[in-house]
């Protein structure tokens, strides 16, 4: 695909996840991608900014980037190593700012699909890993944040499978539903554009297109509807900052921004 | 709204937490040497038709050698929770549809056949959808809380996760009001495990255990379960528990073996000890994809062994265990 020269789509996904994350913030994150873009972040925009494991790693000064969300570099150098229900109780009472997700399927109102594809329970086509943390992470956490590649088998009218929840079926489903208020999908980052979700409708829309993609290009890798702007704002390639911290500090070893974006989030669950 | 008022999925176990105190009424409880070999426990505690739970996450500190000895043993039909479960599910799914019977009857599902970023496991896949195993879905932290109930004996706990999804309707909670708020919660059933093998770091040969790093749900799930096995990176003293009381993570009282298994999580992470070994588990990972390989594979590493020692030095022996080791140290620059 054409991309301008200089950095590739994971770089450029990696640094707007960066940029969603304020100084003094708290981030439940997985690997990959979520951290690398907590880790930027704190080296550049949020040095303050406080990274917590659903294992219980809270807070590490993460020397690699870990293999697993329950490995020993999620608390390396950190401030407690805890239990599970610890990190999420602390989710329940309001604590955590964002919450990092993935999944194979996603619809419009930004509810995940992480457990199975097919339409037989008993018989699956493909069984996936299941809800892991997500599904508790988007329930408690106030923003939850999706980093996914683009494409129709993702970006789906309806889930096979609603794991996890977004907005459910539109505005109030999640308060009906007793969900905890003020809570839910925030942005979806993705290789081809940034997307929010409308205050009204709580549909997905585009906010900013990345550099060289077109609305037709986007709407073509989306199974809905999807609200463009007219004109479309383009997201702001990664600066040379961002990209020297990230390749130098962050990721020198390119295990995740070396790899092609149609691999990253296969069939897998953001966080274990 | 949500689909329904409570989750139609199977509820494996008893909740009942009267039940489960006549059961640990009969627990062996006094200070007892409970030291033995991982095949003694397993031949000991592990009955067919047990519901299993394991401690540790998924690749990070997990019990493999007791893992490995309940496959060796071809147990059938047992149960399992599927908590943050990745290579420790991968190594028990093995014991179905290899021509040894069926060892996973009924899974509660929060987390399965992935190995997180590594990708999914082939043979686990085959299992799960092969419609030989029951399954209940539930989420890493519904599974925590249900623990979390049957250590502090009562037979459920409210929690605020699952509520809009079909996770919820293809479990086994219900929805319910709190009696204060009137608030929506989600009623979770305690899960007492028939057995659960975690893996630590230090015991004493009564079993006070001491755990570093994170806990995951090691704590409530050692109170929950009706036996404990435990395995051990080394047995300590009695005297050296004594000493620093306040570093007993699970207490004698809640185990029934204590094995030392020096490099006993390995191929998984052991904190401060040694990282995992991602080549090994690439390769399991790859074997998986041919049935025939896989077969070769566990013929060679699982039932081709005596015991978890002859695993260790199949897999490079004490020079592998060092690299790990540097790789968990940071010695190797963190490559």
């Amino acid at each position: 695909m054409d991309r301008p020269a200089g950095y590739n789509a994971m770089e450029l996904m990696v640094c707007c996840a960066a940029r969603l994350l304020e100084d003094g913030a708290v981030v439940a994150v997985g690997t990959g991608v979520p951290c690398a873009a907590a880790m930027l972040a704190q080296k550049t925009s949020a040095p303050n900014l406080v990274v917590m494991f659903e294992a219980g790693g809270v807070a590490p000064k993460l020397p690699t980037m870990p293999v697993s969300v329950g490995d020993s570099r999620t608390f390396h150098r950190g401030l407690m190593a805890t239990s599970m229900c610890d990190v999420m109780e602390t989710c329940g009472r309001g604590l955590i700012d964002y919450a990092f997700l993935g999944g194979a399927q996603i619809d419009p109102y930004g509810n995940l699909n992480s457990t199975l594809i097919g339409a037989d329970y008993a018989r699956p086509r493909v069984r996936l890993p299941g809800s892991g943390g997500a599904c508790d992470l988007a329930t408690l956490c106030w923003r939850v944040i999706v980093v996914t590649n683009h494409d129709r088998r993702r970006f789906v009218e309806h889930l096979d499978f609603r794991t996890t929840p977004g907005f459910l079926d539109g505005p109030g489903a999640r308060e009906a539903a007793g969900l905890p208020p003020g809570t839910g999908p925030y942005r979806v980052i993705t290789d081809l554009a940034v997307l929010g979700y409308h205050p009204d409708t709580c549909r997905m829309e585009v906010l900013s297109l990345h550099p060289g993609v077109t609305p037709d290009r986007v709407r073509a890798a989306t199974g809905f509807d999807l609200a463009i702007p007219e004109p479309v704002p383009e997201t702001a390639p990664p600066t040379a900052e961002e990209l020297a911290i990230l390749r130098g500090q962050v990721d020198p070893y390119r295990y995740v921004i070396g790899r092609a974006p149609r691999e990253v989030l296969e069939g897998s669950s953001g966080s274990a | 709204m949500i689909a329904s008022e409570a989750g139609d999925g199977p509820l494996f176990l008893d909740p009942s937490a009267d039940r489960a105190r006549a059961h640990f009424r009969t627990k062996r409880r006094g200070l007892a040497d409970k030291v033995m070999t991982v095949a003694e426990a397993v031949r000991a505690f592990v009955a067919d038709g047990d519901y299993l739970a394991v401690g540790g996450f998924g690749g990070d500190r997990i019990p493999t050698a007791t893992l490995h000895e309940i496959v060796r043993q071809r147990k059938q039909n047992l149960g399992f929770a599927g908590h943050t479960a990745t290579h420790d599910f991968q190594i028990l799914a093995a014991g179905n549809l290899t021509g040894r019977g069926r060892l996973l009857a009924k899974v509660d599902a929060a987390y399965i056949v992935g190995l997180e970023s590594r990708g999914l496991s082939p043979h686990a896949r085959r299992v799960m959808e092969s419609g030989e195993v029951d399954v209940c879905e539930w989420t890493n932290y519904a599974l925590a809380v249900r623990l979390r109930a049957a250590a502090s004996g009562v037979p459920f706990l409210p929690a605020r996760t699952m509520l809009g999804t079909d996770t919820i309707r293809r479990s086994a909670a219900k929805v319910i009001a709190c009696p204060f708020t009137g608030e929506t919660l989600v009623a979770l059933p305690a899960l007492f495990p028939d057995v659960a093998v975690i893996h630590v770091h230090e015991s004493d040969r009564f079993g006070n255990a001491r755990i570093r790093g994170t806990t995951v749900a090691d704590l409530d799930l050692a109170r929950a379960a009706r036996k404990l096995i435990l395995t051990c990176e080394r047995l300590i003293p009695d005297d050296e528990i004594r000493r620093e009381p306040d570093r007993t993570a699970i207490p004698f009282f809640c185990v029934d073996a204590v094995c030392e298994v020096p490099f006993g999580s390995y191929p998984g992470n052991m904190p401060y000890e040694y990282f995992s070994d991602e080549d090994h588990i690439r390769t399991w990972l790859g074997v998986e994809r041919d049935p025939a390989a896989h077969r070769a594979f566990l013929d060679r590493y699982v039932f081709g062994v005596s015991d978890f020692n002859d695993y260790i030095n199949a897999c490079g022996g004490l020079e592998r265990m060092r690299q790990l080791r540097a790789r968990e140290l940071l010695l190797d620059g963190g490559r």
